[in-house]
């Protein structure tokens, strides 16, 4: 199987506070990685550095074989103009934690901005594409709503369409119900594991072990910064060979 | 212990008969009905003083209320106050993106600017520009007092006063929007003037434009400074005739009904404004 995503000792720091230290990561076509860790592992840094909304201080980070934010010349690497790098987004999905839609946008007009002004779609073929989206993750009588009159699950599934309207290579999903109740946690998770069914390459940053353990082809443990250990689900959640990823799993479960 | 809670729950819901219930007597506000009387009254004779005080002459207001000479004067004001808020804003916009900046030369022009022409009082500044000609005598070979006539001294130093002030007032309206719009625009792959237009601005706007509003009036009443250096404005023009015709109430009258007007119509304008840029902040269609 292919390759979509190559991490090569990647380091990040925040000023002092050296977030990632040295992460390795391959992740194959059509599979699932979900990547578990307490809060503060660098899970979500990682996970924005794949698509260069974060930068990496060192390491090299491609997807679908193209080198993210730079390129190479020689031994350096020289950072790409804005607008290559904003290329190379439109083909890397990202779902934030909090949705973050467009609260003056209706729900079709969030879904078709990207395609229409990033990938120069006619704009009423955008809209079919939306609406056909919309149906996909059950809200198609939303598309003239506007963000706020939804709850919060089904704003997540319009932030997932959004995505999706990019039709991209890698989906990334920085918790994606964490900052939903409890009760709107499962509708989300549903249109996820739908895709993942549909062989859609991502990887998926959460919390949720029973779906970590359902749907992730590998699943990888992450604390201060380093990967603890990886593997198929059954390995890393059931038969931990770390004690720390012992502790996290006994604690999360 | 169960079944227990079961038969106390089922005790409970006996809804009393209506007429049972006392009736509900509101707290009498005597306090309240006081003030309104008072201030009721205070205001009547007021008004009255007003209606009934013929040192108002109320004819010679309407007498002069549309001349040419008023007419032109507001005409004046209109589009100066026009043209000072576009420029000013215009310049405002960009100081606040300076302001922005990751680019500490241009964040701290920025400041520079708005730190020095918030500090010098309007007049004070309408007054230098008008005598600029002591200090530069000629621009570009041309004479300065030939170059700045009185209506240009006062576009150049309105607008630069509006600037300072408009430049953190859109500045404000950047910071309202939530960093989370930007990241996802970018995630998105817009450009970065597609983020600004489509993303940032409106949402800004939400912010930038009741304040705005309050520039816009603050503006237009603001204007009549340029009175002392002889620029034919409103009041300037009300000025002009009653020096010749001492009728000075009523005239000052005259520009403050215009004033409050055109301050009315203002108002209304900025309802529908604020309405507009209000989408999508509502729970119910």
């Amino acid at each position: 199987m292919s390759v979509m995503v190559d991490i090569r000792s990647v380091h990040k720091s925040f000023g002092p506070l050296h977030v990632l230290k040295g992460i390795d990561l391959t992740v194959r076509t059509g599979e699932v990685t979900v990547v578990l860790g307490p809060s503060g592992s660098g899970k979500s840094t990682l996970l924005r550095t794949v698509n260069h909304l974060e930068k990496v201080d060192r390491g090299v980070i491609s997807v679908d074989g193209a080198l993210v934010g730079y390129r190479r010349s020689g031994d350096r690497l020289r950072e790409l103009p804005e607008r290559e790098v904003l290329r190379q987004r439109t083909r890397i999905g990202f779902v934030f934690q909090n949705f973050h839609l467009f609260p003056h946008l209706t729900v079709l007009e969030n879904i078709t901005e990207a395609p229409v002004s990033a990938l120069k779609r006619p704009r009423r073929e955008a809209a079919e594409a939306a609406r056909r989206l919309l149906a996909r993750v059950g809200l198609a009588d939303k598309a003239d709503a506007y963000p706020r009159q939804l709850s919060g699950g089904q704003q997540q599934r319009v932030a997932i369409a959004r995505a999706l309207a990019l039709e991209p290579r890698l989906l990334l999903f920085d918790e994606p119900t964490s900052a939903l109740d409890p009760e709107l946690v499962g509708e989300v998770l549903d249109v996820i594991r739908d895709l993942a069914r549909q062989g859609t390459t991502m990887i998926v940053v959460t919390h949720e072990i029973g779906f970590a353990r359902e749907v992730a082809d590998t699943v990888v443990f992450m604390d201060d910064g380093r990967i603890v250990e990886q593997g198929p689900p059954a390995d890393v959640l059931d038969r931990p060979r770390h004690e720390r990823t012992r502790a996290f799993v006994s604690k999360v479960l | 212990m169960p079944s227990d809670t079961l038969a106390q729950h089922a005790a409970v819901p006996e809804t009393p008969d209506k007429a049972d219930t006392p009736r509900i007597v509101p707290q009498r506000r005597f306090g309240q009905w006081t003030a309104a009387a008072v201030v009721l009254v205070l205001l009547a004779l007021a008004v009255n003083s007003v209606l009934r005080n013929d040192a108002f002459q109320w004819d010679v207001v309407a007498d002069y209320f549309t001349t040419t000479a008023v007419l032109r004067g507001l005409w004046l004001t209109l589009w100066l106050t026009a043209v000072v808020m576009v420029l000013g804003f215009a310049l405002g916009t960009l100081l606040a993106a300076f302001r922005l900046s990751a680019n500490p030369v241009l964040r701290a022009v920025s400041w520079g600017y708005v730190w020095l022409f918030r500090s010098i009082p309007i007049l004070v500044q309408l007054l230098l520009w008008f005598n600029i000609g002591a200090l530069y005598p000629r621009i570009l070979g041309v004479k300065t007092v030939d170059l700045l006539g009185p209506v240009t001294v006062a576009v150049i130093g309105l607008t630069l006063h509006e600037a300072a002030y408009a430049a953190e007032v859109v500045r404000g309206g950047i910071l309202s929007v939530d960093r989370g719009q930007i990241e996802a625009a970018q995630a998105l792959g817009l450009s970065r003037w597609r983020r600004w237009r489509r993303i940032v601005l409106p949402q800004a706007m939400r912010s930038i434009v009741p304040p705005a509003g309050n520039m816009l009036i603050g503006t237009l009443k603001g204007t009549s400074i340029v009175s002392v250096i002889a620029v034919q404005d409103l009041l300037y023009s009300v000025q002009l005739v009653y020096h010749r015709t001492y009728q000075v109430i009523p005239l000052l009258m005259v520009a403050t009904v215009w004033y409050t007007v055109v301050t009315s119509l203002l108002g209304v304008g900025q309802y529908y404004v604020e309405k507009h840029y209000a989408r999508g902040t509502e729970r119910t269609r």
